[in-house]
């Protein structure tokens, strides 16, 4: 194998997408994704069942275009790599099963590894971007997860800040859409209509998000000493739906887009302060933002104007790569290989509350 | 050279001539763990087989050198979901990663083609129709009901892969005049065996997809409530 520019496909079944990715060292191939995010839509939120039955009919078809579009054959690959967790158990499994039985086919060794830190490895696909600078505090936020790491080195020191203690923040807004008689998946939705309010004469004026304060969780002085970078957002889901039935009872109009609005405003301001505190705690004075709710424009805005001002440099992986994919997971393979690390035993299973310190699993320091 | 890959017991790999002949065999009993032990067995009866492998057949005896195998056999169920998707998706990318078809088998059909041939030897000419019936969870079990072997050499399922609650099961099977078979193994080399003769006899016996028997087992939710302008 080449440990200079490994050849590696990457294999990401942890929530409900299948994910394909192939690399060569830190240069991008293909980024290959087969959702069944429409088949869960019908739920409200992702189904475990009907997500391990999509990975597994999405697999083969994923890989072969995977590699069509990469122009490899599965022959030129120097190793497979496949996310072990965390995530959801039965769509782990298919991912871990299908990768080890490809890399016996091939005679490849195999690097299991983690799904988080994979997040962070995307950034490392970004062709135009400068490289990445330790130690960095990273910000995780997807439907499955809501993580604040600091990340000294990302093949070797990963430390896990603080995470949501109940729902993750991609969860909230899907529920909060479902509570709007929004479709799922929520954040999208969420911000059209925060977008789209009435202006009351025939008009439209965005929603205004500060026309209602909903509560910030675990930002109180008494929760931050021990909460300081944990994430709480079940109790803004029933502040949101306390408040509609308020309005409702006593006969007063409720705004969609000013509810919207208010309920993203909190959602990003606790994201952002957190992470920010991070920042100025460890004195770190870079940021790197990941996973799918990312691609919420407002998270995005607030982020860079207040860590602009806080005097923290952000960094923001191409958003095709911030939600679940393979590719990240291959470009954390290839980073443990050219640092020189032994393939992971073929022991391993799915583990889906796999500790951020396990980078890589079942490996041996080589 | 086929490889019999089945998860919908426990974990069971094989590696068995076209004729037949059992090469290598590995198994875990274990109902759960799938995903963690299904490497090591595919590697272990791949270096068994290349091993014993009758001289001739490319990759036999020579160690680094890779076995011939011209076919992959999964067996798609019935079984509990979660371990059964480990084995049909390790069979289809090992099919993939060597170029080479996978042949969908019905699990119960090599738990038949075992008891068939088990009776065959024994000389058993006119034995009972029987059901295989293996734990589908939830307090369901999974039964197919066969009767005797064909021409290809393959057991005649009379009924298809289906599902009863356990304390209805007796009561189906005396409807069909089956004989209970509890089944708490499935063999690969079984597995393989099936593949072998449909491929001989230019037929596909098993499934594309996965026998589920249930759909995803979920709380569809009443539909958003809506509120609000
Ligand atoms: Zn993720």
């Amino acid at each position: 194998m080449s440990a200079a520019e490994p050849l590696v496909l990457g294999i990401e079944t942890s929530c409900d997408e299948t994910g394909i990715g192939i690399v060569r060292g830190r240069t991008l191939l293909s980024n290959t994704i087969a959702s069944s995010m429409d088949e869960h839509a019908r739920y409200g939120g992702v189904v475990p069942e009907v997500a391990a039955r999509a990975h597994l009919e999405a697999l083969q078809p994923t890989i072969e275009a995977a590699l069509a579009e990469a122009q490899v054959q599965l022959g030129d690959i120097d190793a497979v790599a496949v996310t072990s967790g965390p995530g959801l158990a039965g769509a782990l499994m298919v991912g871990v099963g299908a990768a080890k039985a490809l890399a016996v086919a091939l005679d490849k060794p195999l690097y299991a590894v983690n799904h988080l830190v994979g997040h962070i490895a995307a950034d490392l696909l970004d062709a135009d971007a400068e490289p990445l600078e330790y130690p960095t505090i990273a910000l995780l936020v997807s439907g499955g997860h809501t993580s604040l790491l600091l990340v000294r080195d990302l093949t070797s020191d990963v430390e896990l800040l603080g995470e949501t203690v109940d729902d993750a923040a991609g969860e909230a807004f899907d529920k909060i859409a479902r509570i709007l008689g929004l479709p799922y998946p929520g954040g999208p939705e969420i911000d059209r209509a925060a977008a789209s309010g009435s202006d009351g004469n025939g008009g439209t004026r965005p929603g205004d998000p500060n026309a209602i304060r909903f509560p910030r969780g675990l930002s109180r002085a008494s929760d931050l000493a021990e909460h300081r970078y944990d994430f709480s957002f079940s109790g803004l889901k029933t502040a949101v739906a306390r408040w509609i039935e308020q309005q409702d009872a006593a006969g007063q109009p409720v705004s969609t887009a000013d509810v919207a609005a208010s309920f993203r405003e909190a959602v990003v301001d606790v994201l952002v302060t957190k992470a920010l505190a991070a920042c100025a705690d460890y004195g770190v004075p870079r940021l790197l933002l990941g996973g799918g709710v990312i691609a919420n424009r407002r998270l995005r805005e607030v982020a860079l104007e207040r860590a602009a001002a806080a005097g923290v440099t952000v960094r923001i992986p191409p958003l095709s790569l911030c939600t679940d994919n393979g590719a990240m997971i291959a470009a954390l393979a290839s980073e443990l290989i050219m640092a020189g690390r032994a393939p992971s035993t073929m022991a391993f299973g799915a583990d889906s509350t796999l500790p951020i310190t396990d980078i890589q699993v079942a490996g041996e320091a080589g | 050279m086929i490889l019999g890959i089945d998860t919908s017991v426990g974990t069971a790999v094989a590696v068995v001539e076209a004729d037949g002949v059992v090469l290598a065999e590995a198994s875990s009993a274990n109902p759960l763990g799938h995903a963690e032990v299904i490497g090591e067995l595919l590697q272990t009866v791949l270096g068994t087989a290349r091993a014993d492998a009758p001289l001739g057949h490319a990759g036999a005896g020579t160690p680094g050198e890779r076995l011939e195998i011209t076919a992959v056999a999964a067996g798609m169920g019935p079984g509990p979901f979660t371990g059964l998707r480990v084995g049909i998706a390790a069979a289809r990318t090992f099919a993939l990663g060597r170029g080479i078809p996978v042949v969908p088998v019905v699990s119960h059909d090599a738990a038949a083609l075992g008891i068939l041939l088990d009776q065959a030897l024994a000389g058993e000419t006119d034995a009972e129709r029987f059901a295989i019936v293996t734990d589908a969870r939830r307090r369901e079990l999974a039964y197919t009901v066969y009767d005797g072997m064909d021409d290809d050499g393959l057991p005649v399922r009379v009924t298809e892969p289906a599902l009863t609650p356990r304390d209805e099961i007796d009561t189906v099977l005396a409807g069909l005049g089956a004989e209970r078979r509890d089944t708490t193994a499935v063999s690969a080399a079984m597995v393989a065996l099936v593949a072998a003769r449909s491929l001989a006899a230019g037929r596909e016996v098993g499934p594309r997809d996965a026998l589920y028997l249930r759909s995803p087992d979920v709380t569809i939710s009443a539909g958003p409530k809506k509120v609000g302008v």
